[in-house]
Parts: C-alpha cells; sequence; structure tokens
C-alpha cells in the first residue's frame, strides 16, 4: 500500500499554471514585505465570487505561492477581501471587522456587487456598496471575478 | 562550565531560532508539492514574522498583562530550552542538570502561558482553545513523563544529556525495545504538542475545529511575530529531541569547531527529515473527531507504560 502510495505521489503532475510576469505592485507593497494575509468578509454575495476565491487558494492558480494566505481572524490579516452588495445586516459586522485590524488596513472589494452593487443595486436590503462602509484601497471587476484576475489583483500587494 | 560550552549553547539558541520557521516553511511546502502546487517558498515564515513585526499590536480592551507576557513566556521558555538540550553537541551549558522532566516542564510553561492569554481576551473561541488545549496537555503529560521514565531506566538518571550521550556511545541502547516503545509514544506526543494533524489542524478556518489556533486568535503584529517564532521554535526543539534520542549520529562528542559544525549539518538534515515525513503524513490523514483523542492519546500512554515494563523486566 505504501509503495502504491509512493508511486502516486511521484507520477504526480503539478497541476499549477505558470505565473505570467508580475502586474505593477501598489505603493502597499513595500510594508507588505511579500506577504498577504487575507480576511474575507461576505457582506452578502451570491457566493459567485466565494466560488472564484477558493479556486485562486486551489491547486490549478495556487495563490499561497505569491505569499497570500487566508486568515481566521481579522487581528492577522493585512487586508479585508469583502465580496457582495453591503446587506443592512452587514454593514456594521463589515465595519467593526475593519477596526478590528491592525494598522497598516487594507480592503478589497471583489466583484461586481461589491464595487456597484451589481444586479442587488436598489434592493430593499442592500445598504450600499463596500465603499460606502469602509475605505477602499483596491476594486476587482467581474461577475464573478476570473480566479486569473483575482491573482493578477493579489500579485499587485505580495509584489511576486 | 566554560566559554566553549556557552558558545554551544549559543549557536543551538541560533539554529532553532532562524531553523524553526524554515522547518515550517519546508513543512508547507512539502505540502504543497503533495497536493501538486507550487506552494510558498520556505521563507516564507520569515517573511511573515518581518511584516507582522512592524505592523500595530492590538490588544483586546479588557485584558490584563497575562495577554501581554505569554509571547514573551512562550518565545523565552522556548530559547531556554533550545540553549540548554543536547542538539548540536553533547556538551551544551549546564550540562549536569539538564533534567528530562525539567525540559518537559519548562516547555509547558510557555503552553499554559498561552492557554491563560486566551482564557485572559475573554473571548468564547479563547476560552473553548484554552480548555481543548489544557484537556489535551493533561493527557499527554502522563504519556511524555512514562516515556521519560522507560528512557532513564538503563542510565537510573533522567539527565537528558547522559540519557543522549549513552544512546550516541552504545547502539545496544537505541534498540532496545524499551527505548523503542518509549520513542513511539513520544511521536503521539509529539503530534499532539505542536498541534499537528491528527490531533488539530494547524491550517484550519472554522473556528469550532480549532485548538492551538484558537488560542491565538486576537493576538496581532509583533505579538503574533513571537507567537509564530515561538511555536515553529518549539516545533524544532521537539524535532530536534526526537532524533536525537532515535539516532543520535553527528551530535558533537566535544566542544571542537568542526565537530560543532557537523553536529549543526547533522541534526538540522535529520530534524528536516523527519519534518519531511510528518508533512507526507498529515497529508494522507484526517483530523481525529476530539471526542477520540483521548484514545490516541492513551494510545501513547501505554506503549510508554510498555516501554517501562519490558524496561524494568530485562534488566
Amino acid at each position: 500500500m505504501i509503495l502504491s502510495l509512493l508511486g502516486s505521489w511521484t507520477r504526480r503532475r503539478r497541476v499549477s499554471e505558470r505565473l505570467p510576469v508580475a502586474p505593477a505592485p501598489v505603493a502597499a507593497a513595500v510594508t507588505l514585505r511579500h506577504s498577504l494575509q487575507l480576511r474575507h468578509v461576505d457582506a452578502g454575495s451570491c457566493n459567485g465570487c466565494e466560488m472564484e476565491i477558493t479556486s485562486v487558494f486551489g491547486p490549478v492558480y495556487d495563490a499561497e505561492r505569491i505569499g497570500a494566505r487566508l486568515v481566521a481572524s481579522p487581528r492577522h490579516a493585512d487586508a479585508l477581501l469583502v465580496t457582495g452588495p453591503v446587506t443592512h445586516n452587514m454593514a456594521a459586522p463589515l465595519e467593526r471587522t475593519y477596526l478590528a485590524m491592525p494598522e497598516p488596513r487594507l480592503v478589497i472589494a471583489l466583484g461586481d456587487c461589491a464595487r456597484n452593487c451589481g444586479v442587488f443595486a436598489g434592493g430593499y436590503a442592500v445598504a450600499g456598496a463596500v465603499r460606502d462602509v469602509v475605505p477602499v484601497d483596491l476594486e476587482i471587476p467581474g461577475c464573478p471575478p476570473h480566479p486569473d484576475d483575482i491573482l493578477a489583483a493579489l500579485r499587485r500587494f505580495t509584489n511576486r | 562550565m566554560n566559554l566553549a560550552t556557552f558558545a554551544v549553547g549559543a549557536v543551538q539558541l541560533a539554529l532553532v531560532v532562524v531553523g524553526g520557521p524554515l522547518l515550517l516553511g519546508l513543512m508547507r511546502r512539502v505540502r504543497s508539492r503533495l497536493e501538486g502546487r507550487d506552494g510558498p517558498p520556505i521563507t516564507q515564515p520569515w517573511r511573515d514574522i518581518a511584516k507582522l513585526a512592524h505592523k500595530q499590536r492590538t490588544r483586546p480592551t479588557e485584558s490584563s498583562w497575562i495577554f501581554s507576557a505569554a509571547p514573551l513566556v512562550l518565545v523565552a521558555t522556548a530559547a531556554t530550552v533550545a540553549t540548554l538540550a543536547p542538539l548540536i553537541a553533547l556538551t551544551p551549558p549546564l550540562a549536569a542538570s539538564t533534567d528530562f522532566i525539567a525540559v518537559i516542564f519548562v516547555l509547558l510553561v510557555g503552553s499554559v502561558a498561552l492557554a491563560l492569554a486566551a482564557l485572559d481576551t475573554g473571548t468564547a473561541f479563547g476560552g473553548m482553545g484554552a480548555s481543548r488545549a489544557l484537556t489535551i496537555g493533561a493527557l499527554v503529560e502522563p504519556a511524555l513523563l512514562v516515556a521519560v521514565l522507560a528512557l532513564s531506566l538503563p542510565l537510573h538518571s533522567t539527565n537528558l544529556v547522559a540519557i543522549v550521550a549513552d544512546g550516541s556511545r552504545h547502539a545496544s541502547v537505541l534498540v532496545g525495545p524499551s527505548h523503542l516503545l518509549a520513542l513511539a509514544s513520544f511521536i503521539v506526543v509529539i503530534l499532539a504538542e505542536s498541534g499537528r494533524l491528527p490531533v488539530d489542524n494547524p491550517s484550519t478556518h472554522l473556528e469550532l475545529t480549532m485548538i492551538y489556533e484558537a488560542l491565538i486568535l486576537e493576538y496581532s503584529g509583533p505579538d503574533l511575530a513571537l507567537v509564530t517564532l515561538g511555536e515553529s521554535m518549539r516545533l524544532a526543539i521537539w524535532l530536534g529531541l526526537f532524533v536525537n534520542l532515535v539516532a543520535p549520529a553527528g551530535v558533537a562528542a566535544n566542544a571542537g569547531a568542526a565537530a560543532l559544525v557537523l553536529g549543526l549539518v547533522a541534526v538540522a538534515a535529520k530534524v528536516a527529515l523527519v519534518g519531511t515525513i510528518v508533512a507526507v503524513y498529515e497529508v494522507t490523514t484526517a483530523k481525529l473527531r476530539l471526542f477520540r483523542l483521548p484514545e490516541l492519546l492513551a494510545g501513547g500512554f501505554i506503549l510508554a507504560l510498555l516501554g517501562v515494563v519490558t524496561g524494568a523486566v530485562m534488566r
């Protein structure tokens, strides 16, 4: 059994796609030192963006190789990754999560809903876009954004 | 006690401080490769620590000095053991009084400090994590102490330096059933003490399944950097002690420069090998349900007990 396991590992090919040339880093990349801890907040998303985030950290796009990591606490985070239009129920938790992060703190609005409420604009439960609740440093367009675009945006922070 | 022994202590401390985060990076890298990913470079934990050191330090409003002191206690206890334990040479400082049981309890002070700090934050997850960590600690420590008893039988001494020195002089000690059983129990203890699978998943994001990660949810900036450094130093120390008890080949018998370099390379290579094996094991296994953990840890205790019995019978 052990031999067959070892055999399947050594035959296993790397599935990560090769990285293109890194995009120009944002100004905050200097203080991050090639390391980006992200706290994800779902402010009212349809979970389409969440599926793309999952695949960004999966084997094919492998965001961990550029130094990005999802963490369990806003205290550990450098950046807040916000998805979805901000609903009335999530506006206060989003702001409190932002305030719980240590300085310097960044906010990435992921997807069209986070940028301008998308198809939920004008809905009775929607309080506004992410930038109406917390200051946003970078927006990633798309409904949902392609994992390549998310990876490229994260690389502007980790500069790798 | 002379200058040379302190040089040995300084080299060991430097090795554990620099090598601990690298060991963590290596284990993450091995894990990534087995999952078909590239994974982060092995220097990534050091990059994280360098960044965290320059960030703001936040504190829960109701927390006391315990919360601020715990990361320092964790690193200080790990540094003490890293200096005094026989990792690269059999001549660390204060070798005559390096008791194995004292080493275990100095490391325990670090774990308890972290659990108290988690209670101090006043959050639900901190309290839950502290109770789980101490429950596991209470089951691990007896197994560890009985394993030490088994290892100390041939020499009638719990002096850690003497036990490792005895193993490096007489290979017959290393293959004795009592020694092997004690080390098998040591494996269970190390996996539990350093929060690895199947006891705890070090990369979990689910608060309800967390054990050790739940203790540090409120730490940020320089405090989190110290906790990360301390945890990785403890992992390096446990694995370093384990490899030197299993196969003390290469450990320097004197404090000469050439012997020290050889000892340093040997222990680094052995720890890297064992770390890789642990990472491979972690990819192939799932976390045990919390209520089944006592069975695993009781198994470790029984192995250690059998080690004592066989050791006593065979004398």
